[in-house]
């Protein structure tokens, strides 16, 4: 089946990326807008988490800090009475495998007494473009279940962008979801309202809240955090843009990434290149169609010079899986003849030995396909249409493996 | 007729003396377009092949009698850009650059919506009405003049569906990228609307993708709104599951937005959907020759 868990959709749509930020690092831009979270510390080592435990006093919570969710089902998250147990619990989960993530790193954070737990979460709705709270006190639970089976408990008020967060907003949501204490009532009105302006001032797609705790003392805090900003607003985000944690990525993503190439990893044998997003979504759906396996996801992009086909077939044959490439090139900026030069270039460099099938139409594609043919290059075959081209490929990959 | 960019558009470029700005700027003129103006703020005065170029988009309107403005100044500035034009009374508005901050473009969305202008884009390959005017960076020569309105959320996929057209005998009305975003300017409906209003459209493509619920709402609208037939694609079948680290996401449409669902919510209103780029097009010569 299919590979999981790297393509980011269809939450974003595209490949335009967000950035995911661990939780630990959403809890420290909720602290600096005022909304209340447990005092914690970063380990990365069994050492550094008894230090930690020592430092805050008391029980603590050892917490895996990985981009996935489903951490405590998978034994991520643990109580620790002391120093040392949290030094043991601490060997016990970093290196564990969530979700093909990595345990790393470790937010050990002071241990909360829980009488309550309330969902709030602050979205960017692009169906109705604009941003999008949801509240309820039916939280620390998988909130599409609440949304499936007790839609009323679920509270959705939308924020015009231009009029921005008044305060009546917040006390609507505590209201409707039938918050009775008013010391809650107006804690939770006023995170709200914070919310609001982490979101804004990180320009978040998504902060979530799951749980916000009420403790015996009715104290409201939030005790996780989800929070998603989007990629294009980086430039002007330059502390998000160093949070953002590259070595958690696939390594021939994080490889892609390097060289300026659009690739996700797929689990089949035919390496698939294209132009543009929608192009090539379309490539991996047509060779699957004739009966293929994608190994991935490759876009050159809007431009595309022979460098650039060199780099994204430097990473594609980086996947011992793949057996065959296609090329599916139709030239609008990106210029057909550009894209043969590379491909001869990439041959002469690498060795490669894999087939590649070439379907090259749109700007200069006859001085392309004429650059492939001169060459003469046995494991180069050219192909009309796409469709043609896929089939080729995926023929090809048969053979081949 | 054809919609958006035609034989009346007088174009300015906002970005015209940047090498991308200029590049298309005068393929777009030496395709018929009339390219009017251009805009650089410190370099009104001088010219670009001709065109003259102003400081401001209010004296390009004024000068030089623009009504339609294509955006191509780096994403950091393209918002400024957008609201230059809506101030200076551009009707139509097609910005081409990729990365506004997403934030920046619900605002934008919500101040462009009630004063009637026609935003396409951003991030998008522009308009194309074959014959008439070209506004934007889609390869013209693969497009002939003809009855179909072609609407997509992608550059190349659109070229490659309009091939497709072309080898099968069939020309276009108007080819509009509105663009791969999260929000843009004008959505499926808004373009749908236009082509069923055009007199030169006999019937329609629509090329969508994974992701948000557009083409939902767009098969609510050609059930409901639409005399001429549609053909829909959609892209993405085959991508995998997406990575959601909250789920808020999942829930506020109650839809999921793969392509699945978006053939299903199509097919369920008649509307029928090609598995590949070649499948649409000959459905397309279907209804063409019923």
């Amino acid at each position: 089946m299919l590979a999981h868990g790297r393509w980011r959709l269809p939450a974003a749509g595209r490949l335009a990326r967000a950035v995911d930020l661990y939780e630990y690092q959403g809890k420290e831009l909720f602290r600096r807008h005022g909304i209340p979270v447990s005092e914690g510390r970063l380990a990365t080592s069994p050492a550094a988490a008894r230090a930690a435990a020592q430092e805050l006093g008391g029980a603590v919570v050892v917490k895996a800090q990985v981009l996935t969710g489903g951490r405590g089902k998978a034994g991520g998250i643990k109580l620790a009475e002391s120093p040392a147990e949290a030094e043991a619990r601490a060997r016990e989960i970093l290196g564990l495998d969530i979700r093909g993530h990595t345990v790393q790193k470790l937010w050990i954070e002071r241990a909360s007494d829980i009488e309550r737990e309330y969902y709030l979460s602050l979205t960017f709705d692009r169906s109705t473009k604009k941003p999008l709270f949801m509240f309820t006190t039916q939280g620390g639970v998988d909130i599409e279940e609440v949304a499936a089976t007790s839609p009323d408990a679920l509270v959705r008020l939308h924020v015009d962008p231009l009029e921005g967060f008044h305060p009546w907003q917040g006390r609507r949501l505590v209201y409707e979801a039938g918050v009775e204490s008013p010391g809650e009532q107006k804690q939770i009105a006023a995170i709200a309202g914070r919310l609001y302006a982490a979101f804004l001032g990180y320009e978040a797609m998504l902060c979530e809240v799951n749980p916000l705790i009420v403790t015996p003392e009715g104290e409201v805090r939030a005790l996780d955090s989800k929070f998603t900003v989007d990629d294009n607003a980086l430039f002007r985000l330059p502390e998000i843009a160093e949070m953002r944690d590259l070595a958690a990525a696939d390594p021939l993503e994080a490889l892609a990434r390097e060289k300026g190439v659009t690739y996700v990893k797929l689990d089949g044998e035919v390496g698939v290149l294209g132009n543009g997003a929608g192009l090539t979504m379309s490539t991996v759906d047509v060779v699957t169609f004739v009966g293929g396996r994608p190994a991935n996801f490759c876009d050159l992009g809007g431009g595309g010079d022979a460098q650039g086909v060199v780099d994204a077939l430097e990473v594609i044959t980086r996947d011992p899986q793949v057996s065959a490439i296609f090329f599916n090139i139709f030239g609008g900026i990106t210029r057909c003849d550009e894209v043969a030069r590379g491909i001869l270039q990439a041959l002469e460099q690498m060795g490669i030995e894999d087939p590649i099938v070439v379907r090259l139409d749109g700007t200069n594609a006859e001085e392309g396909r004429r650059l492939l043919q001169e060459a003469a290059k046995a494991n180069v075959h050219a192909e009309a249409t796409m469709l043609e081209g896929a089939r080729r490929a995926v023929e090809l990959a048969g053979a081949a493996g | 007729m054809a919609i958006i960019v035609d034989t009346e558009t007088r174009l300015v470029v906002q970005g015209l003396t940047g090498s991308e700005g200029r590049f298309h700027g005068l393929r777009n003129r030496d395709y018929g377009t009339q390219l009017v103006a251009g805009v650089t703020p410190g370099k009104g005065g001088q010219d670009v092949e001709g065109v003259p170029v102003f400081d401001t988009v209010a004296a390009a309107v004024a000068e030089a009698g623009a009504n339609t403005s294509m955006i191509f100044v780096p994403a950091p500035f393209a918002a400024d850009a957008i609201y230059e034009a809506v101030d200076a009374g551009i009707a139509t508005i097609v910005c081409i650059t990729e990365g506004i901050p997403a934030h920046e473009m619900l605002r934008i969305h919500a101040f462009v919506q009630p004063r009637g202008v026609t935003l396409i884009g951003p991030n998008c390959p522009g308009a194309l009405s074959p014959g008439k005017a070209n506004v934007g960076i889609i390869p013209a020569e693969i497009f002939r003049e003809g009855a179909i309105g072609l609407v997509s959320r992608s550059g190349t996929l659109t070229y490659q569906i309009g091939h497709e057209l072309t080898q099968l005998g069939l020309g276009n009305s108007t080819i509009v990228g509105i663009g791969g975003d999260p929000v843009v300017g004008s959505s499926f409906v808004d373009v749908l609307a236009l082509f069923e209003a055009d007199p030169q459209t006999e019937r329609v493509v629509m090329v969508g993708e994974i992701g948000g619920d557009e083409e939902e709402k767009a098969a609510a609208f050609i059930e409901g709104e639409m005399s001429k037939p549609v053909v829909a694609y959609i892209a993405g079948f085959t991508a995998p599951p997406g990575k959601t680290m909250g789920h808020a996401g999942a829930i506020i449409s109650g839809s999921v937005g793969t392509a699945q669902a978006k053939k299903d919510a199509l097919e369920a209103k008649g509307i029928r959907v090609g598995t590949t780029p070649t499948e649409t097009a000959e459905l397309v010569a279907s209804l063409a020759r019923a």
